[in-house]
């Protein structure tokens, strides 16, 4: 047996053994994960900084800070979503007991992402943790330091047969991948979605993925530009915009296009001074095989600002495209980088069919004083989530739960939908052995004739 | 096949299954379809089946004209956005969940509840506002035939296709694109779905099967229980996907239980069982002989009679089965009840932990703490206690497997979710900036430290009012104590206009 497999049956024996079942231990667990991400936060933070240019303040804001809120709003939330839930009863069943009992999945796999390599493999560990799974942690190998790192510290501050971590690359991805899990939660691009539902389908296991895709940002002609671009910047050149919710282009009037680019190079140099190079927020890119892929991007492209790179230090400048051809290659897959192309739109109607001509992205923006316009874009498209006015943030919101549509995904996460996700919600129905008079109807032999109803 | 799907998927994108108004009238549309067509309807499950009209009325249509009224009456609540619980930050945002349409849905049907099982889901398919494929199990070709006939008479044409045939069509069909995918039917081709599904990145909901254990406790009422069993076990010939497959109890009880399974049998059927018109048949040959391989070798305390020419298999029991044997290792699916003796409840629950989680769990005992603990002990699609069959009846519980059994739920509210993206949509204003300039670089130690003020502090809502109360109290005092001689000529003034108001 390799050595992934007997990783793999040691948590399912450790699942086996019942530990995960009481909810203190869950909850100790938990307080676990809480201590290591306080007592480690330096660690932490070297890790992010080695492999994507964080620092102390962005790997605390874009990472840290969600799963201490994940942990201590599970922690709160663990007995009243692990008790049975009453359903409504109809007048056959008054007498009987009817509830959907929670209970553990059995062993669970997430697979982590690179982008955010600590809150993309934590966050859903949390939910599975507190719906009393055992769970195999696969970080994401791009981002080496925090993957060794989890590798390095889970194992002492959690139990250590129920959540082990597996490293690796490929090779031993598609290892873990042909054992049998009782649900894959999976953070990454459509095409290695594809191939984890596929090996999923041999074990019928369920899965959520957490996928990608383009995700568009309609700027309405009469909205206050200044705060608008001043938030999609924010939100798109975050961690060098490798941010699976980044706003990925932007659609609007021909008539705003100087001015959306005039405002979002005044945000840029407010956020990362002249030479973002030298600022301590601005990220870099995750590997050269990414550098060269973004700045393919670029060719042929009219550059307002930025378009500069280096790839000794993966550092592209924030750049921004205009009047962007749908044709061209940057707008034919996500860009995933810190490359913002402008495409021009005469009108709501023409951005909404833009958008639906396309597949389902993960998240959509739109940026409208007018609630009707508001209305009308959600209306008339889909996508994972929407924020209005804003960028990212409907994903920091516990009660809304995270994931996609279409190829943006499927299944979703977050506060009670991790719970859910990583629970097996049962159907449970107790009847009295009496009462059996009133079910005498039920038993054949059947009435002579069909009665008339 | 394509161009099937494509005429379909154009028929979605012109819009019109998105008001309700539309889904309603082809929800009514459907339930006209019932009642006009029923004579029919039971004729075709019958001739599938050999099924009486009552069984196929109280089996199948019944279910289907419940589910289509539940669904009208709750579809204006169960498609209206449902707002958020939102936090400090978000406090003055409106945040709410969307449901919306996914597009469109196939449904593959199965042979042994031919009708219901591809009408329940088509129900919450439509109410959810997506466009429908529908492919009927070819194995009950009557039903199937019917339903292609039907459905297109009823519904509009364009949105809800029915496309029949046999291994080839269904395999060319799911090379095209869906949004979901509900399938029902046996596990084996469940893989087979999921595997197709994943090409398109569909999610899937499949109901499986698995042999749904039925543990007999020796403090419990055995001639209500073994009536029950026998009902449950027998109904449709035993092809149920949440039929007991087979009784563990103590070896004790085995013959009581033979005895009495026995005489609610005979209660149900009469003596000649192959004479009541209650009593169904095996579906075809195949599963005919398929069934009668299982008895090999085994102890047949009653039953055990055949007729290839009808089809026809007898209510069995065999007793003393080795766990190991035939009838042990698939889902029976027929009308053959064996009985694995075990020591106690704890054996039972390790017996049933040792195999793959099976679609319904059913154990039978006054004590309701042994019940409590066999439930926690196990795990299965669903459970119904002192009784078969009946969780799947309660539309408020989601009808679905675990692992091998399957994934997914629906009926009910549970169908129009799966159905559904629910998705959640975040409301901002372009105002209250000053809200967001801590997230904005360049970062500084002073604003890490404020998010986690504002992030991490356990502001529940009740200390909060109390917190705003307790200001305002204050505030109040202030300001009453400034103003005293202003407060008392004012309320003297309101208290004349009342009055004067007051006198006619």
């Amino acid at each position: 047996m390799s050595a992934i497999s007997e990783v793999v049956q040691r948590a399912r024996a450790a699942f086996n053994s019942g530990r995960t079942r009481p909810l203190q231990f869950r909850v100790q667990q938990l307080e676990g994960l809480r201590r290591l991400i306080r007592e480690r936060e330096k660690d932490l933070v070297g890790a992010l900084a080695a492999d994507l240019h964080k620092n102390e303040w962005t790997a605390y804001y874009e990472e840290i800070v969600y799963v201490l809120e994940e942990i201590d709003y599970m922690i709160r939330k663990l007995p009243e979503w692990a008790a049975d839930e009453p359903v409504e009863k109809t007048p056959h069943t008054q007498q009987d007991e009817a509830y959907i009992h929670s209970e553990p999945l059995g062993v669970v796999l997430i697979i982590g992402s690179w982008n955010y390599p600590f809150n993309l493999t934590i966050q859903p560990m949390v939910g599975a943790i507190a719906a009393g799974n055992a769970v195999v942690l696969k970080p994401s190998e791009l981002s080496e330091n925090t993957a060794s790192l989890l590798a390095t510290i889970l194992p002492q501050y959690l139990d250590q047969d129920l959540y082990p971590v597996i490293n690796g690359g490929v090779a031993e991805t598609t290892e873990v991948l042909k054992e049998r899990f009782d649900h894959i939660l999976f953070t990454g691009s459509t095409g290695v979605g594809r191939v984890v539902m596929m090996a999923a389908a041999k074990h019928l296991t369920p899965v959520t993925l957490e996928l990608g895709g383009k995700n568009p940002c309609y700027v309405d002609k009469d909205c206050d530009l200044d705060i608008a671009c001043r938030r999609i910047a924010w939100g798109k050149f975050m961690n060098s915009g490798q941010t699976c919710v980044a706003p990925d282009y932007i659609l609007c009037d021909p008539s705003i296009q100087s001015q959306v680019v005039e405002k979002l190079k005044k945000s840029l140099k407010e956020f990362y001074g002249e030479d973002a190079k030298k600022s301590r927020d601005y990220g870099r890119i995750i590997n050269s095989r990414h550098f060269q892929r973004v700045m393919g991007l670029l060719e042929g492209q009219k550059v307002a600002y930025g378009g500069t790179g280096d790839a000794t230090t993966r550092y592209i400048a924030p750049t921004i495209l205009t009047d962007v051809d749908p044709q061209s290659p940057v707008m034919q897959e996500e860009v995933f980088g810190p490359v913002l192309p402008i495409m021009c739109v005469r009108s709501l109607e023409e951005a909404i069919q833009f958008i639906t001509q396309r597949e389902k992205p993960l998240a959509l923006y739109v940026f409208s004083p007018n609630d009707k316009v508001i209305k009308k874009m959600i209306a008339e498209t889909s996508s994972g989530g929407v924020t209005a006015n804003d960028v990212v943030v409907h994903i920091t919101v516990h009660s809304l739960p995270y994931g996609g549509v279409g190829d943006s995904g499927m299944g979703s996460y977050h506060g009670r939908k991790s719970f859910e996700t990583f629970s097996h919600r049962r159907s449970c129905l107790v009847r009295p052995l009496l009462n059996e008079e009133t079910l005498k109807a039920r038993y054949p032999p059947s009435p002579a004739k069909m009665p008339r109803h | 096949m394509e161009r099937e799907v494509q005429r379909v998927r154009a028929a979605f994108g012109s819009g019109r299954s998105r008001p309700l108004t539309f889904r309603r009238r082809q929800l009514e549309a459907l339930r006209v379809m019932v009642q006009e067509r029923e004579k029919d309807i039971l004729a075709a499950i019958g001739a599938d089946l050999s099924k009486s009209e009552f069984n196929a009325y109280s089996q199948e249509v019944i279910t289907v004209l419940g589910e289509i009224d539940l669904m009208l009456e709750k579809l204006p609540e169960w498609a209206a956005a449902k707002p958020a619980q939102r936090n400090l930050l978000t406090m003055l945002d409106e945040a709410y969940i969307q449901p919306e349409p996914l597009g469109v849905v196939l449904i593959i049907g199965a042979w042994n509840y031919p009708f219901a099982l591809i009408i329940q889901p088509l129900i919450g398919a439509i109410a959810a506002g997506n466009a429908v494929i529908i492919k009927p199990s070819e194995v009950s070709e009557n039903t199937a035939k019917l339903l292609a006939k039907l459905l297109p008479q009823y519904l509009d044409q364009d949105l809800y296709a029915v496309v029949t045939g046999g291994v080839e069509e269904t395999t060319e069909l799911l090379k095209q694109r869906f949004d979901h995918i509900l399938y029902t039917g046996n596990t084996t081709v469940g893989k087979i779905v999921m595997q197709a599904a994943a090409k398109h990145l569909t999610p899937v909901t499949l109901e499986l099967g698995g042999k749904s254990p039925c543990y007999v406790d020796r403090d419990c009422d055995l001639d209500v229980a073994c009536r029950r069993i026998a009902w449950g076990k027998f109904m449709n010939c035993g092809q149920t996907c949440i039929a007991p497959d087979y009784v563990l109890c103590e070896p004790s009880l085995q013959d009581l239980i033979v005895q009495k399974v026995q005489e609610a049998v005979k209660g149900f059927y009469g003596e000649n069982v192959k004479e009541s018109p209650d009593y169904e048949r095996i579906v075809n040959l195949r599963h005919f002989k398929r069934i009668q391989s299982l008895l090999e070798g085994q102890k047949i305390a009653f039953g055990g009679e055949m007729d290839e020419a009808t089809r026809y298999i007898a209510p069995t029991i065999l007793t003393d089965v080795d766990p190991g044997t035939k009838v042990m290792q698939e889902e029976i699916f027929g009308p053959i009840l064996p009985i694995v003796p075990v020591k106690n409840a704890d054996e039972a629950i390790q017996f049933i932990n040792e195999r793959e989680k099976p679609l319904a769990f059913y154990v039978f005992s006054h004590n309701s703490k042994l019940i409590k603990r066999m439930i926690d002990g196990t795990s299965s699609g669903g459970v119904t206690g002192n009784d078969v069959i009946m969780h799947f009846t309660l539309s408020s519980l989601p009808f679905g497997g675990v692992g091998s059994s399957g994934m997914g739920a629906y009926h009910g509210k549970h169908s129009f979710d799966t159905f559904s993206h629910q998705r959640p949509c975040l409301l901002k204003t372009l105002k209250r900036e000053g809200v967001n300039q801590l997230r904005y670089p360049p970062n500084s130690q002073s604003k890490v430290d404020w998010a986690k003020f504002f992030m991490l502090k356990r502001f529940n809502k009740e200390r909060l009012c109390l917190l705003l109360l307790t200001l305002l109290g204050v505030l109040a005092a202030v300001l009453i104590k400034r103003y005293q001689a202003v407060l008392r000529t004012k309320a003297l003034l309101i208290f004349l206009a009342v009055h004067r108001r007051a006198i006619p």
